[in-house]
């Protein structure tokens, strides 16, 4: 079975944004929501790196553990999903996430939040498979269709990578020989608590 | 002629040289001098040992959104699905433990010389209602809070995750919306009775003497004694700690990163934990610990024999201003 995961090469990032673009057109993201972000590290500075980051689909994920109601579960594929018909909007997965993928469409009212959001691998939800309702909660489910997620389709220069880690990981370890560098793949160590060879 | 030709061979093979060094003194110096780019990135390891996270820039109004790893999430992770339910389990369970122990060793204090049938005003109207506007909240507040700790392994099982989730949202509106009454009466309880709660010598040699609840007659009291004071002062501290924490949680990210908002939510179940473990002491003091204890927050009056062993140095006062106003301190039951 493969274990999904994204690996963002950040020597070959050039922070078009266009991954986040597609995530929010594909997944009808409402305003202030962002699934997917760029961040810019050295911004105008000698070695310069931007990363794309959205959820990392953890491994032990700490926003399933730390969740009040238990809303969220993973799949066979290893995605991290979560059900908008549980979550209380308390905030906690927020505050357990090393990555900051989740997000709250509220900012007001005392925090009340409303339910949370976040990258779903396009994976969708626990609703019936491309259902309607799927699509207005959780935005498009690609996986079903035995497609990956778009962000990475999508990436001008296919420095976002995302399917089989196994698979992922080899084309980057491959890469990295063939150019001779590599900052590694981002987020690995945290998500998934191993790195790649390089 | 010879000489002429010899100075234009030496003009020319001297602009000739100038010319090859000029143009090559701009190639020299295009070289690279010491920036190596790729040398220069950062790594992800480097910059988690320097900083524990990693925050760059973005072109999004959510700052927040900057931060691009924050490990200590896993850390308060840790903490609150772990240690947190220790904590909490070993406080809780451990003083409703206890105080099963008692009652069953000691029973309920009683009343030494029986009831007189006379009564005398303890509380007042105003007293009575602070108390119970601070102690119904408290109760409810307690309940939800503990449910988002707790609930998802104790009480999820028995009302699956529908019935559990609707149960959870309203419970966290509760608690945040009666947080402001627990607040204002906690205020008032302070203001009210901080006069009668500072400690004494007398407050020392109540708790010697174990306040009487380990044998012994108990000890002399003010009107508050020594127990009910650390009540007063953990109620005070503990109730402050949760109103200070509480608030940086009820307005998340107006000032405060991540991080704060985490430590924020330690310090507040920490301290909410141990202050209802306490309080399960006062409410057992306060029902069936004590015979005519209850009464006095109920309509305010006690038996007067219950405050000449309860609280005799309060009895002295009230009933020597009595002694030219019987009828005021004293009335019969009714």
């Amino acid at each position: 079975m493969a274990r999904m995961k994204f690996l963002c090469d950040a020597d070959r990032c050039i922070e078009c944004n266009a991954c986040v673009t597609a995530c929010k057109n594909e997944n009808e993201v409402p305003w202030g929501i962002n699934r997917r972000r760029v961040v810019t590290l050295n911004d105008g500075k000698p070695g310069e790196r931007s990363i794309s980051m959205a959820c990392m689909h953890c491994t032990d994920a700490p926003c399933a553990a730390v969740c009040p109601v238990n809303c969220f579960y993973t799949t066979a594929d290893a995605v991290v999903l979560h059900s908008k018909d549980l979550c209380i909007g308390c905030g906690y997965c927020f505050y357990a996430c090393p990555f900051g993928a989740p997000q709250y469409p509220k900012v007001t009212n005392f925090g009340s939040r409303g339910k949370m959001d976040k990258c779903t691998f396009c994976a969708g939800g626990p609703e019936e498979d491309n259902s309607k309702e799927e699509y207005e909660k959780y935005g498009s489910n690609r996986l079903a269709e035995g497609k990956l997620p778009l962000c990475a389709e999508m990436c001008s220069t296919k420095s976002l990578l995302a399917g089989d880690g196994d698979v992922i990981a080899q084309i980057y370890k491959e890469r990295v020989e063939k150019r001779g560098y590599g900052s590694g793949a981002w987020g690995w160590q945290t998500a998934y608590r191993e790195s790649i060879a390089t | 002629m010879a000489k002429l030709f010899a100075q234009i061979r030496i003009i020319a093979g001297a602009l000739a040289l100038a010319f090859v060094v000029a143009t090559a003194m701009p190639v020299a110096a295009q070289q690279p001098s010491s920036v190596n780019p790729t040398a220069a990135a950062v790594k992800e390891q480097q910059l988690l040992q320097q900083l524990n996270k990693i925050e760059g820039r973005g072109t999004i109004p959510d700052v927040k959104s900057y931060v691009l790893e924050h490990p200590a999430g896993r850390a308060w992770r840790e903490y609150h699905s772990v240690t947190l339910k220790w904590i909490g389990g070993i406080a809780i369970f451990g003083i409703l433990a206890l105080l099963t122990l008692y009652y069953l060793w000691h029973g309920t204090m009683r009343i030494e010389e029986g009831r007189s049938g006379r009564t005398m005003l303890r509380f007042n109207a105003f007293e009575r209602f602070v108390h119970w506007l601070t102690a119904v909240s408290f109760v409810i507040l307690a309940i939800t809070g503990l449910n988002i700790s707790f609930g998802r392994s104790l009480i999820l099982p028995w009302l699956g995750p529908s019935a559990f989730s609707e149960w959870s949202e309203w419970a966290k509106f509760s608690h945040n919306y009666l947080s402001f009454a627990f607040m204002i009466g906690l205020v008032l309880m302070f203001l009210m009775w901080v006069a009668r709660n500072l400690p004494s010598y007398t407050d020392f040699v109540w708790f010697k003497n174990g306040g009487g609840m380990f044998g012994g007659k108990e000890p002399p009291a003010e009107k508050f004694n020594g127990g009910e004071k650390l009540i007063f002062w953990i109620s005070t501290f503990g109730g402050g700690g949760v109103i200070v924490t509480g608030f940086v949680l009820l307005f998340p990210f107006y000032g405060t990163t991540v991080a704060n908002m985490e430590l924020a939510e330690i310090v507040h179940s920490v301290v909410a934990v141990l202050y209802v473990s306490a309080m399960f002491v006062h409410i057992y003091m306060g029902t069936i610990g004590v015979e005519g204890a209850f009464e006095a927050m109920a309509d305010g009056h006690v038996d007067v024999n219950w405050a000449k062993e309860r609280h005799s140095i309060w009895y002295e006062e009230e009933t020597q201003g009595g002694a030219a106003a019987p009828g005021q301190a004293m009335r019969p039951a009714e």
